[in-house]
C-alpha cells in the first residue's frame, strides 16, 4: 500500500530524512517512535506531498506520489494531479487543524464537497454516519472552540475519513491532549485498525504501538534504526539507541498505561 | 442595613461643565455670526449640483473601495508567494503608493497626458478624464493599503489550516478560498473599515483635478458667489453624513463577524 524507498529531505543544507525506506501493507499499521527531530513529521509530510523530496522514491497504493518519472528524473506532477493524489491519503495532525470558521458538520462535509464533487445531500448522509462513530452526533452544529482537545481529534479523525482516504496518516495525534482524553482518540484509532485501514501513526504511546501497531519503526537522525513486528522492536530491541530511547518508557511498559513526559 | 454613598467628584463635574460652556460658546458664536448666512446654507444644502457631487463622492468611494480591495489581495498573496520577483514586486508597490502624499499621485494621474499624449490607440484626456483619473489614483492608493491589511489577516491565520485544506486534497486556490479568507475576513475587516473611512474623506482631494466630488461641488459655488465658510459647512454636513454611515456599517458587521467566528483563537 505504501512504499518508501530512498526518501532524502533537505531543509536549506540540513539533511532531515537521509535515505529513508519503509513498507506498509495494506490493512497494516505501522508505529513511528523516535526521539524529537528525528524527521517522522517530516517523513509523513512527504508522504502527502505536503513537503517535497530531494530524493528517492515513495508509492501509495501502487502509484508514484507526487513526481513522474522521465529517465533518470523526477519531474514534479501538475497540481491537479497532487490533489487527486493527497485526496486518497487522510492526514491527521498534533494540533487537530480543524477549520476554526466551520461547524462540526460542516468540517466532514467541505472536503468531499469542494474536492469530489459529491452532492450536499450524499456527503451530510456520509457524514452523519461518520460522526456517529467517532461519538460526537450530539455535536454536529458546534464550532471547533467548543469542543475538548479530545472532540476535536474524533472529528478530525471522521473529517479525514469522509474523503475514504486508502491510507491514514496520524501525527502525534494524542500529544496536545490532556492526559484523560487520550484514551478516547486510541479508542477510534483502534477501532479503524481493527476495521482494516491502513494507517502510519507517529506516537509516542507506546501502549498503543505495543496493541495496535503490527510493525513499529524507530527512527533517529534522519535514518530508520530499525524496524519490525511491534513484539520485537519494543520488547527486545537489537540496537542500542532504541534500547537507550525505550529506556525512557520503562513505566509505560510496567503499567501499560503511562505516556511519555510531552516535550 | 447601610446605604451606599458614591464618592463625590467634584472636578468631574467641573470638567463636564466647562466642555458645555464651551461647546455652548462656540455653537452660539457661529449660528449668531454676521459673516454666516444661514439662508445660504439652507439653499444649497440639497441643490442639484451639492447631491451630484454627493453622488460622485460616492460612486469614487465605492469604486476605489472595490479596487483597492481586488489588488489588496492580489498584492497580499503576491507577497506571500515563494517567488521572489512576485514578493519584490509587491513590496514595491507597497512602498511607493504608501510612501508618497496621495493629493501628489492625484496630481499624476490628473496630469498623465503631460507624460504620454496618447494610451494606446486613444488620446490621454480622453481616456483620463478627472473622474477616471480620481478612481485610478484613490483605487492604487487604497490597494497599497489594503494588501498590508489583507497580508495581516492572511498571516493571522493558523498555518495549520492551509495544510489541513491541502492534506484533503484542495488546491493552493480552494484552500484560500473556502478556508483561509474566511478566517482572515474577521481579522480584515475592522481596519478595512477605518480604511473606508479615510477613503471617503480622502475622495475631497480629487477636487485639485476638479474630480466632480463633493468638494468640487461646493467650490464651484463658492467661486462664484464667495460664500467660502457656507459652501463648506454645506460639504461638512454631507462628509459628516457618510461618515457616520460608514462607522454604522462597520459596527454591525464586525458585530456578525464576531459571532460567525466566535471563539476562533481558542480553537488554534
Ligand atoms: N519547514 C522546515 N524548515 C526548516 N527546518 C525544518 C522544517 N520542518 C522541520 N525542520 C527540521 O527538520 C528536523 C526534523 O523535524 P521533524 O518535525 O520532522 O521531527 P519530528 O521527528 O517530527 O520531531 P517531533 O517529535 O518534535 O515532532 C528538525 O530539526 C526540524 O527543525
Ligand atoms: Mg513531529
Amino acid at each position: 500500500m505504501l512504499r518508501i524507498a530512498g526518501v532524502r529531505k533537505r531543509f536549506h543544507h540540513d539533511e532531515v530524512l537521509k535515505g529513508i525506506d519503509l513498507d506498509v501493507a495494506e490493512g497494516e499499521v505501522l508505529c513511528l517512535i523516535g526521539p524529537s527531530g528525528s524527521g517522522k513529521s517530516t517523513l509523513l509530510r512527504c508522504v502527502n506531498h505536503l513537503e517535497t523530496i530531494d530524493d528517492g522514491h515513495i508509492w501509495v497504493d501502487g502509484e508514484l506520489v507526487g513526481y513522474r518519472e522521465a529517465g533518470e528524473r523526477l519531474i514534479e506532477l501538475p497540481e491537479r494531479e497532487i490533489c487527486r493524489q493527497r485526496a486518497k491519503v487522510g492526514m491527521v495532525f498534533q494540533r487537530f487543524n480543524l477549520f476554526a470558521h466551520l461547524t462540526v458538520l460542516e468540517n466532514v462535509i467541505e472536503a468531499p464537497i469542494a474536492v469530489r464533487g459529491i452532492s450536499r445531500g450524499d456527503a451530510i448522509h456520509a457524514a452523519h454516519e461518520l460522526i456517529a462513530r467517532v461519538g460526537l452526533a450530539a455535536k454536529e452544529g458546534a464550532y471547533p472552540a467548543r469542543l475538548s482537545g479530545g472532540q476535536q481529534q474524533r472529528v478530525a479523525i471522521a473529517r479525514a475519513l469522509a474523503m475514504q482516504p486508502r491510507l491514514l496518516l496520524f501525527d502525534e495525534p494524542t500529544s496536545a491532549l490532556d492526559p484523560e482524553l487520550v484514551g478516547e482518540v486510541l479508542e477510534v484509532m483502534r477501532s479503524l485498525a481493527d476495521d482494516g485501514m491502513t494507517m502510519v501513526v507517529v506516537t509516542h504511546e507506546m501502549a498503543f504501538a505495543r496493541d495496535a501497531g503490527d510493525r513499529v519503526a524507530f527512527m533517529d537522525g534522519g535514518v530508520v534504526v530499525e524496524a519490525g513486528p511491534a513484539s520485537e522492536v519494543l520488547v527486545a530491541p537489537r540496537h542500542e539507541r532504541t534500547r537507550a530511547f525505550l529506556a525512557r518508557f520503562v513505566g509505560a511498559h510496567q503499567d501499560g498505561s503511562a505516556r511519555a513526559g510531552r516535550t | 442595613m447601610a446605604r451606599v454613598v458614591a464618592r463625590r467628584r467634584p472636578w468631574l463635574w467641573l470638567a463636564s461643565a466647562i466642555v458645555v460652556v464651551a461647546c455652548a460658546a462656540l455653537a452660539v458664536a457661529i449660528w449668531r455670526n454676521p459673516n454666516i448666512d444661514h439662508r445660504i446654507i439652507a439653499r444649497h444644502q440639497f441643490a442639484p449640483a451639492i447631491l451630484h457631487g454627493l453622488a460622485v463622492t460616492v460612486v469614487l468611494a465605492l469604486l476605489s473601495a472595490a479596487i483597492g480591495a481586488v489588488l489588496g489581495v492580489a498584492f497580499a498573496l503576491m507577497r506571500l508567494s515563494p517567488s521572489a520577483v512576485l514578493r519584490g514586486f509587491a513590496a514595491l508597490y507597497a512602498w511607493l503608493f504608501r510612501g508618497t502624499p496621495l493629493l501628489v499621485q492625484i496630481l499624476f494621474w490628473g496630469n498623465l497626458a503631460l507624460l504620454f499624449q496618447m494610451l494606446g490607440p486613444f488620446r490621454t484626456n480622453d481616456v483620463m478624464t478627472p473622474f477616471v483619473a480620481s478612481v485610478v489614483a484613490l483605487g492604487l492608493n487604497e490597494g497599497a493599503y489594503m494588501s498590508e491589511i489583507v497580508r495581516a489577516g492572511i498571516s493571522a491565520v493558523d498555518r495549520g489550516q492551509y495544510d489541513a485544506a491541502l492534506a484533503l486534497g484542495m488546491s493552493r486556490a480552494l484552500a484560500m478560498r473556502r478556508i483561509v479568507l474566511p478566517q482572515a475576513l474577521a481579522v480584515i475587516v475592522p481596519p478595512a473599515g477605518n480604511q473606508f473611512i479615510s477613503l471617503l474623506k480622502a475622495t475631497s482631494l480629487v477636487s485639485v483635478i476638479a474630480g466632480g466630488d463633493l468638494l468640487t461641488a461646493a467650490e464651484n459655488i463658492s467661486s462664484a458667489n464667495l460664500r467660502t465658510i457656507e459652501l463648506m459647512l454645506v460639504a461638512t454636513f454631507w462628509y459628516l453624513v457618510l461618515t457616520t454611515l460608514a462607522s454604522l456599517g462597520q459596527h454591525v458587521l464586525e458585530r456578525r463577524l464576531a459571532r460567525a467566528g466566535a471563539g476562533l483563537d481558542a480553537a488554534n
